[in-house]
């Protein structure tokens, strides 16, 4: 089989998955294991062979694009693909432990698997689809999905966060399809590749910029955008708000990374990037501050991924100089790297501590390193990360902007990381601090299987270990957004 | 792997590995958990001892990783790295030993040792640091490894105390972080090279390398607690005696120290920092640094916080002897590296025997402590008296040097500093000396425990005994091949060339 018929698979087979899940609920727990496992074996095979040949086209069933459907996987695409596949793979493993050992806790199995499925199936989607319509598509899946798993244990709380996750994300979709239909009125065309050469400035091309630009930046939680994210995220199952900051919203960035290098890259280009890298930087410090004040560890947990994806937005200001492009890129994605591991592992740990004690505030975490020293050891190192500090690829992935950005001159942006970095130690050890060094307040903490909470501490190790394995990403991302454009 | 990546690595995991290992074991397995902690200690003396003999027969080490396009973690030994890894090395040995000593008993020592393993790993990281990011890097995990000790006792005091230390290092942290990326975006990547490695840069930008030097100086000002960036030492002491040891004499002080002497002679060069005239400044500030701490020291009561702020000061004599624009004064500068750690070792191990032994923590205690324990008051006597400047003890040699290079630069004012320090240093010294041996003691010690055959738990006493040895050795035979002063004679003949 040539490499890039693959591509066809990487959303199918969760997606058949999904379906015979919901077919036969006794083996749904097996069936969606399975196929994650096979669905990783699948992107591993897809990223070697992008080693090999470069960037993997596929029509969909011959017929290519204006008249046909393009699969499309880059460098970009793949280490997203990867992340998504490991992370997952990783956090499916917790929620089928957390089944087996702990009961359903008021979360129907044979409802949640087909869900967490088509969240893949979709999630992959966003990631190998080459038009603009396609994405459409799998971004709404993925959204609904992902409004159904925040509601899925049918506690009020959760009712509320997930009824307005979904007004967002259906606005959202919304506001991007709208942009759809203009692009298609303006340039007959829907596939991000031929997008590029046919758009020419003019206000419809700006109108559908506005519109998808802010219906990704709703998926993405790009601040002010951000405020269904804290509770949404916060009130979800553990492994359900894992993989919602680890990877979800990281769709929309990646989107918006493609369209504003790509196809928008003539309309944008000026005071617009630094508006946009402006949002970022608030994002950090804001979120990094709203963090400070939270009393539950899901909530401080929560308003960390809001920073976190504020420096992700920060990409696009210092790569846009066709200079730093390649080290910002590289950078920013090592970062979204170690974030998507380090955030997984944070919910996990999180997740077990709620099994334990029944709640997550921050008085109870007294002397968590003692009645659960893996789960707080996993967070320890997880923090190490969020902090940035070395050797975590979180570092390798700021320093490498922090450099660019200083080539560029652009120092504000350097103070706004430095400021979060100081901020991240500070909530951080605000919330940890007393569950390592206080005597604990809870002496009576209920059994956490050793399966969550060594997938929780895998994922933080990878978080660390993943700086050393920066300048691999550095090889597959590079190129990866046009470097024509920009001044 | 050839055998300079083998030595250069077996430094590292020395430490590292035994560290790790530490972190799982049960809090019983004590026998285990020592055998681990001295083998490692002895392993990497040894490893040191052939790198010591590699680096004088003329070969080279290095060992470089990329982590990223331009990240690069490069490892190498040149003199000054020698240097520092021997004292750093050397004193973890007998830190562990005071370290086990000390804890014996003690609750949670399992994470304790397995920190206490980091710690060392990331200093001996600092001094074989071949470029800046790898300074970089080391000097953070060294922030990371030190905060869970400084905390140890969980107590409120000691959490306040912590968030202290980490909002005064993340801060200082974050500041080099800046000057390294900054730097490096006008000079390129940074190798240390002996004599400078700004190459062109220096004729181009002048002005803005001056403002690097001193955002430099803030960031490492930080661990070397140059005043006003001083406040965390003096609160860390609630802190284990053996941490204390460590954070004053083998790796968090020491390690601004070194950030420091790296910066101007292998980041900047000599030549260069006094061309851009920041060495004036600097040296201004350490002589500052220099009096303030002395005179802070004379009000404590408490003996720790007058260590401390002991420290404080002693610790700027390197800061100013880098700063003095000559030969003679480097030498004084960086054998006060090895000296003040000697000495100021000493000092904190005997602290701690008093603490343990007798319960004394205050000088107004410490009436007639010489003769319930002779051997650990001589002990502190000689480190107390070094640290006078009493020939011909080790601080006798650093300060003769740091006076002469001052002179011989035309800086006579330093000449003052030197001459108040040491009188202040004598007057917050030797009321303690005479306390503790001519006055009476007290009918009860405030909380003595009973040892047996020596005056306290033996490995609490060989510590402070070979580093007072030390102290006196590296003084009287300073002109011998083998002294630190020799090693950092060559140090000062490469830094200033031909």
């Amino acid at each position: 089989m040539t490499g890039d018929r693959l591509l066809v698979l990487v959303p199918i087979v969760p997606l058949l998955a999904a379906v015979a899940a919901f077919a036969v609920p006794r083996w749904s727990r097996r069936i969606a294991l399975w196929s994650m496992a096979l669905t990783a074996t699948i992107v591993v095979w897809i990223a070697d062979e992008i080693l090999r040949v470069g960037d993997l086209t596929h029509p969909l069933a011959g017929w290519s694009a204006p008249l046909g459907i393009d699969l499309r996987v880059d460098g970009l695409a793949v280490v997203m693909l990867l992340a998504v596949a490991g992370v997952g793979l990783i956090v499916s493993f917790n929620a089928a432990s957390s089944f087996h050992e702990t009961g359903s806790r008021g979360v129907p199995e044979r409802v949640y698997w087909p869900l967490w499925l088509f969240l893949f199936s979709a999630l992959n989607a966003i990631f190998v689809a080459g038009d603009v319509f396609t994405l459409y598509v799998a971004f709404e899946i993925n959204g609904l999905a992902a409004v159904s798993l925040v509601a899925i244990a049918g506690k009020p709380e959760a009712l509320g966060a997930a009824l307005r996750y979904l007004f967002v994300s259906l606005t959202g979709s919304l506001l991007y399809l709208m942009g759809v239909a203009v692009l298609y009125a303006d340039t007959g065309v829907l596939d991000l590749m031929l997008l590029a050469d046919r758009i020419t400035p003019g206000p419809p091309a700006i109108a559908a910029c506005v519109l998808m630009t802010g219906g990704l930046m709703m998926k993405a939680a790009l601040f002010p955008l951000h405020f269904w994210l804290p509770p949404a995220h916060s009130s979800a199952p553990a492994p359900v708000s894992a993989v919602l900051s680890a990877l979800v919203v990281k769709g929309g960035f990646v989107i918006l990374l493609r369209l504003w290098f790509g196809p928008f890259a003539e309309i944008v280009d000026g005071p617009a990037v630094q508006w946009i890298g402006a949002l970022g930087a608030a994002a950090v410090l804001w979120g990094s501050f709203q963090a400070l004040f939270q009393d539950r560890l899901k909530l401080v947990v929560a308003y960390s991924t809001v920073a976190q994806l504020g420096y992700l937005f920060l990409i696009v200001p210092i790569a846009w100089s066709a200079e730093t492009r390649s080290a910002a890129l590289a950078g920013g994605i090592t970062l979204l790297l170690s974030h998507a591991t380090a955030k997984a592992a944070f919910f996990l740990a999180a997740g077990n501590v709620l099994t334990a004690i029944g709640n997550d505030r921050a008085e109870s975490l007294c002397g968590l390193s003692r009645w659960l020293p893996v789960s707080a050891f996993a967070m320890g190192l997880a923090a190490v990360s969020l902090v940035g500090l070395p050797p975590s690829a979180g570092f390798v992935g700021k320093w490498m902007l922090i450099v660019a950005a200083m080539e560029q001159r652009q120092w504000w942006w350097v103070a706004v990381m430095l400021i979060g970095t100081v901020l991240a130690a500070a909530y951080v050890v605000r919330i940890l601090g007393p569950a390592f060094l206080m005597p604990e307040s809870d002496p009576q903490p209920g059994p956490v299987p050793r399966l969550m909470e060594w997938t929780a501490f895998s994922l933080a190790a990878a978080s660390v270990v993943l700086g050393l394995a920066a300048s691999g990403v550095a090889r597959f991302v590079n190129g990866s957004l046009p470097s024509g454009v920009g001044p | 792997m050839t055998s300079s990546t083998f030595v250069l690595l077996g430094i590292l995991l020395s430490s590292f590995i035994t560290g790790s290992v530490i972190f799982f074991l049960r809090e019983d397995q004590h026998r285990l958990r020592t055998g681990l902690n001295l083998a490692g200690a002895v392993l990497k003396i040894l490893f040191v001892v052939v790198l010591l003999r590699g680096v004088l027969a003329g070969q080279t080490f290095d060992l470089s990783f990329t982590m990223a396009p331009g990240v690069v973690v490069a490892l190498g030994a040149d003199a000054n790295s020698v240097l520092f890894v021997s004292l750093s090395s050397v004193l973890w040995f007998f830190t562990t030993l005071y370290a086990v000593g000390y804890l014996e008993d003690s609750p949670r020592r399992s994470r304790f040792f397995g920190f206490f393993s980091l710690c060392v790993t990331s200093t001996v990281g600092i001094a074989l640091a071949a470029n800046l990011v790898t300074f970089l890097i080391f000097y953070e995990l060294l922030t990371i490894s030190t905060f869970p000790l400084v905390v140890h006792r969980g107590t409120r005091k000691a959490l306040a105390a912590g968030r202290v230390y980490l909002a005064y290092t993340v801060g200082g942290g974050t500041l080099l972080l800046f000057a390294v990326a900054w730097l490096q975006s006008i000079s390129g990547p940074i190798t240390f090279t002996e004599r400078g490695a700004l190459g062109e840069s220096v004729a181009s930008h002048p002005t803005q390398l001056t403002l690097i030097f001193f955002v430099f100086i803030a960031a490492l000002g930080v661990k070397s607690a140059l005043v006003p960036l001083h406040g965390w030492l003096p609160r860390a002491m609630v802190a284990p005696a053996p941490v204390s040891a460590l954070l004053h004499a083998v790796a968090v002080v020491k390690a601004g120290a070194f950030g420091i002497v790296r910066l101007v002679y292998d980041v900047y060069g000599i030549e260069t920092a006094e061309q851009l005239g920041v060495l004036r400044p600097l040296a201004v500030l350490a002589g500052f640094t220099i009096v303030y701490g002395s005179v802070r020291a004379l009000f404590q009561d408490d003996l720790k916080k007058r260590l401390a702020f002991s420290t404080v000061s002693q610790v700027s004599y390197i800061t100013l002897g880098t700063a003095i624009f000559g030969p003679v004064a480097t030498l004084g500068g960086i054998v006060h590296l090895v000296h003040q750690g000697i000495m100021k070792i000493t000092l904190f191990f005997a602290a701690g025997n008093y603490a343990e032994t007798l319960g004394i923590h205050r000088v107004s205690e410490m009436n007639g402590v010489g003769r319930r324990m002779p051997w650990t008051t001589a002990a502190f006597t000689v480190g107390a008296l070094g640290m006078i400047g009493i020939p011909p003890l080790a601080g006798f040699v650093s300060k003769l040097y740091l006076k002469q290079g001052a002179i011989a630069a035309g800086q006579s004012w330093v000449v003052l500093v030197l001459a108040a320090s040491s009188l202040l240093n004598a007057a917050y010294f030797l009321p303690i000396l005479y306390r503790s041996w001519f006055l009476p003691a007290p009918e009860a010690w405030p909380n003595a425990r009973d040892f047996g055959r020596f005056e306290t738990h033996w490995m609490l006493l060989l510590p402070p005994l070979f580093t007072a040895a030390a102290v006196v050795l590296a003084g009287v035979f300073a002109d011998s091949n083998l002294s630190p002063l020799a090693w950092a004679r060559i140090i000062a003949g490469r830094e200033y060339g031909p």
